[in-house]
């Protein structure tokens, strides 16, 4: 090999090394940040790296505020027809006291999103699933309202839509005889926003509750959950929700 | 042994005849009525809410799906156990079996709050939901008894019936099971959550279904003046002891587990105790009315087929008293979310909920009760299912 190919072989690969670092040093940030947020382009399906979950710090939460309700149902289109036994709920606060030492706080209950839902299990349809992602979801499609997954629920977080529903937000489509429940506010997280309940929580300066994906080591909501003792409902049952709550 | 008698249809041109299927008719078109009136205005017209979702359609449904499986015990008893004294009547059972199976399978039907997507319940089936895999447990239990039914009816295939009446056994067993652990296996509420629900159903299952089918026996014997040996009605009324006896026991056992245990020491408490009408249809109606007064009915040495008749009819009124706090009763108690703290909300926590029935969910769960009842009354017209006579001058004995 002579010495002029060597010098035209190191040139060719210092120009090449220099592009692919150059490439490298724009891209891999992107492409990092694409795995830490966990966006996707909306053709693309929801991931199973990504576990989207709640952390509520009932500390902070404020007894008699309900933003977080009244963002939801404006959201969510869920408007009171006067039967509050029969109108859905997708999120309450549920005040608590304990009896031995009178303690008291509340806490927002929805749809804790489980890794092993029991209303997925018994759904005879399969109506109820879970997205890759952990959102716990009902297809309007094929449930048949039998209601067994309100029946299965130990969070009482389902609710089946007793009558006809009307001025209904297009995101977020429901109907008579059909289970529903908390969606996580799945069309504004495929949006990369907050569900309405975190964000109307933030805005009235509570900060209450955190969401995010719980796979992801740098997210807030991760950091938290392994810095500090958190629990989850009725975790006897191992079904290993996606919401936490704190000072419980 | 049942070539030895001669069976033979209702008399289907008696206006008797007519008459009682247009009596029959009255509460089917009040059923009809009322299930079209809860598809139209939605599930709002009746007593349910968002904390009691199942009501008095499915008191009445599962009531007729349990005593289905149970119905179909003295026809077992004959062609699997050799109880030959059964054999003439086991035809009986078995289309007391299917009768009340499609009672009860059309209610819970009627009763889904999409009950147009009918087709999307037989075609999308979740293979891990004990709801679904009871779809298609009925509809095997519902071919094996017709095949059954067919092999008993068929005497060229008289000699198969053994193998298909275990295959019916056998059926029977994994689907009351499965009905017993729908409720068992529903661990978010405290009533539900116990295993005891598949051997307790069982129990209740075969009282139920023996009570049913001896008043059915007992109807059309009356009906037609056929005779009834002593002896066929004496082993009657002892099976029907021995379920009555068993279904006390588990309820006995089932109530004093929950009582016991300290995690659901509140719950028994409820039922037991405070439970305001579901104690009262726990203690008056399955306890009293279906299980004690009707052991002291049978247990006594001579019985009449009035005695005997009314003791199925407590055991039956005993049933859907059990069914009600069952149903009702495990759904009005609250959900416990918080073990230990008083819970309060918007949506009821911590609640006893109320449940007023409303007349079209009675209506409706009749409806299917006359159902069962009508095929029943077409079918003994149409084939000849019952011997002229069931007394020792016609009828085997054992």
């Amino acid at each position: 090999m002579s010495a002029d190919a060597n010098e035209a072989l190191s040139r060719r690969g210092f120009l090449a090394i220099s592009a692919a670092t150059l490439g490298g040093v724009m891209l891999a940030p992107g492409i990092r940040l694409i795995e830490i947020a966990g966006a996707r382009a909306p053709e693309q399906a929801a991931s199973k790296r990504v576990r989207w979950g709640l952390l509520i710090d009932t500390n902070k939460c404020a007894p008699g505020c309900d933003d977080c309700v009244k963002a939801c149902a404006t959201e969510n289109g869920i408007r009171s027809t006067g039967h509050p036994r029969t109108d859905p709920q997708w999120i309450r606060k549920v005040e608590l006291k304990d009896p031995r030492s009178g303690r008291a706080h509340s806490a927002p209950v929805m749809c804790q999103h489980c890794e092993h839902p029991p209303c997925v299990d018994v759904c005879p349809t399969g109506a109820s699933f879970k997205r890759a992602d952990g959102i716990v979801l009902v297809d309007r499609h094929t449930c048949i309202g039998c209601r067994y997954c309100i029946m299965a629920c130990p969070y009482k977080a389902r609710s089946i839509v007793f009558q006809d529903v009307t001025d209904q937000n297009p995101d977020v489509p429901r109907g008579k005889g059909c289970a529903e429940g908390c969606t996580l506010c799945v069309h504004r997280v495929d949006r990369d926003q907050q569900p309405a309940c975190v964000e109307a929580c933030a805005k009235a300066g509570h900060n209450a509750m955190i969401f995010g994906d719980l796979n992801d080591p740098q997210s807030e909501i991760a950091r938290r959950v392994a810095k500090y003792a958190s629990t989850q409902i009725r975790a006897d049952l191992k079904l290993n929700p996606g919401v936490r709550y704190q000072g419980l | 042994m049942a070539q030895s008698c001669v069976y033979r249809e209702l008399g289907g041109t008696s206006p008797r005849y007519w008459g009682l299927l247009a009596l029959l008719a009255v509460p089917l078109a009040l059923g009809a009525a009322a299930y079209f009136y809860i598809e139209h205005f939605g599930h709002i017209v009746t007593g349910m809410d968002n904390q009691i979702v199942w009501g008095m359609p499915h008191v009445f449904a599962v009531f007729l799906i349990v005593a289905a499986t149970g119905a179909l015990n003295v026809a077992l008893a004959a062609s699997v156990f050799g109880k030959t004294a059964y054999q003439p009547v086991a035809p009986l059972s078995a289309l007391v079996s299917v009768a009340l199976l499609v009672g009860g399978l059309a209610l819970l039907m009627l009763d889904l709050a999409r009950s147009d997507r009918m087709i999307v319940a037989m075609t999308h089936l979740n293979t891990k939901s004990l709801f679904a895999l009871r779809v298609v447990l009925y509809n095997g239990f519902l071919a094996t008894v017709a095949v059954y039914f067919w092999f008993m009816l068929e005497r060229r295939m008289n000699r198969y019936i053994k193998p298909v009446a275990i295959l019916a056994f056998l059926w029977q067993l994994v689907l009351v099971t499965g009905t017993g652990l729908m409720f068992g296996f529903m661990v978010a509420r405290a009533v539900y959550d116990s295993v005891l629900y598949a051997p307790m159903f069982i129990a209740f299952s075969s009282a139920y279904g023996t009570a049913v089918f001896i008043l059915i026996l007992l109807a059309v014997c009356n009906w037609e003046e056929r005779p009834i040996a002593g002896e066929l009605l004496r082993r009657l009324k002892n099976l029907l002891a021995i379920f009555a006896g068993a279904s006390l026991y588990f309820a006995a056992l089932f109530h004093f587990s929950k009582y016991y245990l300290a995690r659901s020491h509140e719950v028994g408490q409820f039922l037991l105790f405070d439970g305001g009408v579901y104690t009262a249809l726990f203690w008056l109606g399955q306890v009293a009315i279906g299980g004690i007064v009707p052991l002291a009915l049978l247990l006594r040495s001579r019985v009449s087929r009035r005695t005997v008749a009314a003791a199925c009819a407590l055991v039956v009124l005993g049933g859907v008293a059990q069914m009600y706090v069952t149903i009702i009763g495990g759904q009005a108690y609250p959900q416990i979310l918080f073990p230990g703290m008083a819970e309060s909300s918007s949506f009821f926590d911590g609640e006893i909920h109320p449940y007023t029935p409303s007349v079209p969910e009675v209506l409706l769960g009749l409806g299917g009760a006359a159902l069962a009842a009508a095929i029943i009354a077409v079918a003994l017209r149409a084939l000849a299912l019952l011997p002229e006579r069931l007394d020792p001058t016609a009828g085997p004995q054992a």
